[in-house]
């Protein structure tokens, strides 16, 4: 697209003479937010600010724990259930690069998103992330419950002001206390069914809390220069590689307990129980490779690629099997 | 105002308010959906 800034390059660069004004809301004076406010921000700009991909995991999480659910569920409001964890998890992405903006900046990841590359000013964000949120909640109140609409105000808000504003910038610790924010959506979606939340959805939960932190950790392994120039305190920055590698395995025991927590105490069938050990005992291994491993340059990182990319797979192997197992059985 | 400045924002006000007009329409159906199914689960 002829009219789109490519990535990293903000349109500060481009001759946009309309106004001389500065952007409104620019919090730090260092991101180059100087576009010029009369241009409309493209609404692919307004998509990628609910960062799509890591919605997927959300609304695959948030749909297996409603496909999970005891009991009948209307196709309109299984629907609309779902597309109401959408619009929360967009909501919080956005929010999140609102506040975000002077860090992603600074990181090569991230620079080309919509506000540090200039495409957007904070001030449309922040509408955009408040009013898709509020959007959100009313939504899933009117389609499902006050359960599921309160479970995801507050994951909204967690990811918002807990994460974001208050752990991200300060403690080492922001991934592992941050973490159930991303943990609501199987919560939600039970809820949005059941009008209750039981030991099944609780333990979703705290597979998703306890899957956070080796998740992000062996990502921020290979890429914590990033952090560091970004200034964020991630594990790798502020204790070291060794100490992630020990602290990744010391989270991957409990959260391979947590898969396997369902089957072991009853709640689901021999699918979901195979799937979890077989895929934890894999888990378990790629994290055995990543501690055992002494490089400290991105490039000899292979093992933690592999043990970031397979987390994926499993978090994604782990609520699928749930889905069928509970369908099958 | 360059022409072609000014082309580029009309350009993006008119994606933009297609786009808003199919969101609207979608929600209304929605709505709409919602409100069948909430009178069919009380029946």
């Amino acid at each position: 697209m002829a009219d789109r800034a490519p990535a990293g390059q903000a349109l500060a660069t481009r001759p946009f003479p309309l106004s001389g004004r500065p952007p409104i809301g620019t919090r730090v004076t260092s991101v180059p937010l100087t576009r010029d406010e009369n241009l409309p921000a493209d609404w692919r700009d307004l998509l990628a600010l609910t960062k799509p991909r890591v919605m997927s995991l959300v609304v695959f999480t948030g749909l297996c724990g409603l496909l999970a659910a005891p009991g009948p569920v209307h196709p309109v409001l299984g629907f609309t259930a779902v597309l109401c964890i959408a619009l929360g998890a967009g909501a919080a992405g956005a929010l999140n690069q609102w506040y975000e903006a002077d860090l992603d900046a600074k990181m090569k990841r991230t620079a080309g998103r919509p506000l540090p590359a200039g495409r957007m000013t904070r001030q449309t964000a922040l509408h955009f992330g408040v009013g898709l949120g509020v959007f959100s909640v009313v939504l899933m109140d009117l389609a499902a419950n006050h359960l599921a609409a309160a479970v995801l105000a507050i994951s909204i808000l967690f990811y918002v002001l807990v994460y974001t504003v208050w752990l991200k910038r300060r403690t080492a610790q922001n991934i592992v206390i941050g973490g159930a924010a991303g943990a609501f959506p199987p919560l939600i979606g039970w809820a949005a069914v059941t009008g209750d939340v039981t030991a099944l959805p609780i333990l979703l939960f705290a597979i998703i809390f306890l899957w956070t932190p080796p998740h992000f950790w062996a990502l921020s392994l290979f890429v914590r220069t990033d952090y560091a120039n970004a200034g964020v305190p991630m594990l790798p920055v502020v204790s070291g590689v060794e100490s992630t590698r020990r602290h990744i395995m010391l989270y991957t025991l409990p959260m391979a307990a947590a898969a396997v927590a369902p089957w072991a105490l009853g709640l689901t069938g021999w699918i979901y129980g195979v799937t979890s050990v077989v895929l934890s005992a894999i888990f378990l291994l790629l994290a055995a490779a990543v501690l055992a491993n002494r490089a400290t340059e991105s490039k000899a990182m292979g093992p933690e690629k592999k043990l970031f990319g397979f987390s994926i797979v499993y978090l994604f192997g782990l609520f699928a099997a749930l889905v069928v197992d509970r369908w099958m059985i | 105002m360059p022409a072609e400045e000014e082309e580029l924002i009309r350009k993006r006000q008119r994606e933009r308010s297609r786009l808003l007009a199919i969101l609207l329409g979608a929600f209304a159906v929605l709505m709409f959906a919602i409100t069948i199914a909430k009178m069919t689960i009380n029946q």
